[in-house]
């Protein structure tokens, strides 16, 4: 506000401590030197109490005993170049990184054929150069970019890895046996005439008894659904030519990153439903996602697993028989979705009971209200939390080997069998490499879930 | 009380609405509302004329604020009829929305978005409920923030704005919205001393224009200033209702002699 510039009366004087009336505003100075500058931080963070300097020193002991032996063991006497065990067997060498180097195409690709690698590659590169853009978040046309790696990308990926044409043959009508006895089984381009005739009279039969029952915001819902599913199965089923490989080749960081990506970007937008649900005032619904969280807290990981594979086909009606790595995606999907529903349901919790006075004074729908004020601050307030659980999902996801699903762990553990490269610290050397390749991915998550946070923070606290 | 009010001689206030058929912005006839089993509003009867300016006051705890409240359903009443500029408030959640719609709100804590800059906390609710083109809503929520002397303010966030701001952005916010009927619910209650002037100014300036205003405030000044008719609310019903000159030279009930005797030194 404006403060009267008018210079202070120069008569008025204080005579004593009784009464006082300033008359030059005191201008700001600077710190005192001890404050600041190195010494200064070090002053205040390292030695600012007898504690706190026994800590500094054990601190500083302890990296003094940890770090040497860990760069001595990696890098000194490590060893770089062979063929086979004989380079590793010396005594006293360090860590055999030709045994990574050597193993290195299983560790990624597991059992995937070799000459149909390039198809990983594709998915990775492509994976990259769509989710580079997506994180930086001052880049233009985050809509367009979050269609194609949300939209289009698992599509695409999806027919690269498994080889596409998945020869739909059955949807709806057929499981009635009303569409075969006409048609037969003809193949039109690798697609099966009867599945789609099934397809299209389905979609048109929901459309238009939605147009009957005069809900025309269902009928245009359905005919959405309709095409966008039609679409995608449509490009599963053409034959392109790609020799199938079946998931249980797959293996290596390549399962790694397919458990973990899909397991996030499923979780997250479950999680939020579930938590809405559990806050939403009608009772069906409220109790539904009540049940659904407590029962997937409520079971270990490995049990989910373990009833996804072994179980699950026992109740599942003959000829239906879901993949295997499938199964272990949607456990983990629905595992960590149940997780991420009570930490988000945390961040709601927390958003003042004016915001929702606010929105819904100025005649926002709820909708409206959810997706534009209260989610977004909402989920900004548990980004720590949000992320805590992908870190824990991505690292959880070496739990599908007790489902001989082998990921990159699982494959580094495979590869410690083979006699050729049986050595003393071939054991150390993997595990340490696999610790290296963990940390890279889990400390980048949380770097940039940092990053994130502190973009996001406009509450200009001080 | 305060003389920042003391800006407008009440003859500059625009005329009351009196054509036949539209004079009524609000009526609310035999409200009743309990929260469990308090009962906090009882029997409430009021019509309020359009481009009439009310103040309500009370102790706190009388049910002002759930009067108020209840107009744009942010309160569920329980009993009586509530008609907002001709439509009747019932469950019905379109109808609930159409009243939002030309009903402005402004809280004792602002309520701004703090995630939306000063500009985007102006911009939304044209944009999603008005259905206006981005730009349009733009130069609407400039039009505003200019009205209310914070233009150069815009992208800013709210918690880069003193109090007085943050409410003055709010009551631009609710104009956005073309309200035909503007709510108060204790604006300068939160505010420094030193910030009340800016807000009711703008207040006042909205009543020269002839906006249909009900205000819960203890702002004696304003009320004298701006108020065609002031409320006293005491345990949940109307205790004194009058033209502000004569309920401030003389109240008529006495729990309403005591509060001013209170308020008024």
């Amino acid at each position: 506000m404006n403060v009267p510039a008018e210079p202070f009366a120069a008569e008025i004087v204080a005579v004593d401590d009784h009464t006082f009336v300033r008359r030059e505003m005191q201008a700001a100075l600077p710190p005192p030197r001890r404050q600041v500058g190195i010494i200064g931080w070090m002053r205040e963070n390292l030695f600012s109490s007898i504690l706190n300097t026994i800590l500094t020193l054990v601190g500083i002991a302890l990296v003094l005993l940890i770090v040497p032996p860990l760069v001595r063991f990696l890098v000194i006497d490590a060893v770089w170049t062979g063929d086979n065990r004989e380079a590793c067997l010396a005594p006293g060498t360090g860590a055999c990184w030709p045994f990574v180097k050597a193993k290195f195409g299983q560790f990624i690709y597991g059992f995937y054929p070799i000459d149909q690698r390039w198809r990983v590659n594709v998915v990775f590169a492509l994976g990259a150069a769509l989710l580079a853009p997506l994180l930086v978040l001052s880049w233009p046309g985050k809509k367009l970019n979050a269609f194609l790696f949300f939209g289009v990308y698992p599509v695409i990926a999806f027919i690269l890895l498994t080889g596409g044409n998945i020869n739909a043959s059955a949807f709806l009508l057929q499981r009635f046996n009303l569409i075969r006895p006409l048609t037969g089984d003809v193949t039109v381009a690798g697609l099966n005439v009867a599945f789609w005739a099934d397809y299209i009279l389905t979609a048109v039969g929901a459309g238009l008894g939605a147009l009957l029952g005069n809900a025309r915001g269902l009928a245009r819902a359905v005919a959405a659904t309709m095409l966008v599913l039609g679409v995608i199965i449509l490009a599963w089923d053409i034959d392109f030519g790609l020799q199938p490989v079946e998931t249980r080749q797959w293996g290596g960081l390549l399962v790694t990153l397919v458990i973990a990506v899909t397991g996030i970007v499923t979780s997250l937008p479950l999680g939020i439903l579930l938590a809405l649900g559990r806050r939403s005032k009608m009772p069906i619904v409220r109790l539904l996602s009540i049940i659904f969280i407590e029962f997937w807290r409520g079971v270990p990981l490995i049990t989910v697993l373990f009833f996804a594979t072994y179980m699950l086909p026992l109740f599942l009606p003959t000829g239906t028989n879901p993949d295997g790595l499938l199964r272990a995606l949607v456990g983990v999907a629905m595992f960590t979705a149940a997780y991420l529903a009570e930490t988000v349901r945390g961040g709601l919790q927390a958003i003042p009971k004016g915001q929702y006075e606010g929105a819904m004074a100025m005649g926002l729908t709820w909708g409206q209200m959810m997706r534009l004020i209260i989610l977004p601050q909402a989920l900004t307030l548990v980004i720590p939390s949000i992320v805590n659980s992908f870190i824990s999902l991505f690292k959880d996801t070496t739990l599908v080997l007790i489902v001989s699903i082998f990921d990159f762990l699982g494959q580094l553990r495979a590869a410690f069998t083979d006699p050729n490269w049986a050595s003393p610290v071939t054991l150390y050397t993997g595990f340490a490499f696999a610790g290296i390749v963990y940390f890279l991915f889990c400390f980048g998550m949380s770097r940039y879930s940092m990053f994130v946070e502190r973009r996001l923070d406009t509450s200009h606290r001080h | 009380m305060n003389e920042a009010t003391s800006i407008v001689a009440s003859d500059e206030l625009p005329a009351v609405h009196t054509e036949p058929g539209r004079e009524t912005a609000v009526e609310l006839i035999g409200v009743h509302k309990w929260y469990g089993e308090f009962h906090v509003l009882k029997d409430i009867n009021l019509r309020v004329r359009r481009g009439e300016r009310i103040v309500i006051c009370g102790p706190s705890g009388s049910g002002k604020s759930t009067m108020i409240r209840c107009i744009n359903r942010l309160e569920e009443h329980q009993k009586g009829t509530i008609v907002v500029d001709g439509i009747e408030l019932t469950n019905d959640l379109k109808r609930i929305d159409e009243i939002r719609r030309e009903v402005g709100m402004c809280f004792q804590h602002f309520n701004l978005f703090p995630h939306l800059t000063i500009l985007e906390n102006c911009t939304l609710a044209p944009i999603w409920v008005r259905k206006m083109p981005k730009k349009d809503a733009e130069e609407l929520a400039m039009h505003f923030l200019k009205k209310v002397k914070i233009p150069e303010q815009a992208n800013k966030y709210p918690g880069q704005l003193s109090g007085g701001q943050q409410q003055r952005v709010a009551i631009a916010r609710a104009l956005c919205m073309k309200p035909k009927i503007m709510l108060f619910d204790e604006p300068t209650s939160a505010l420094d001393p030193e910030m009340v002037k800016e807000v009711l100014e703008t207040m006042v300036s909205l009543a020269e224009e002839g906006m249909t205003m009900l205000c819960v405030t203890h702002e004696m000044g304003f009320a004298r200033q701006v108020a065609n008719r002031v409320i006293f609310m005491d345990a949940g019903q109307i205790i004194e209702m009058n033209e502000p000159d004569a309920f401030f030279s003389n109240p008529q009930h006495e729990r309403t002699r005591l509060f001013l005797s209170q308020i008024l030194h």
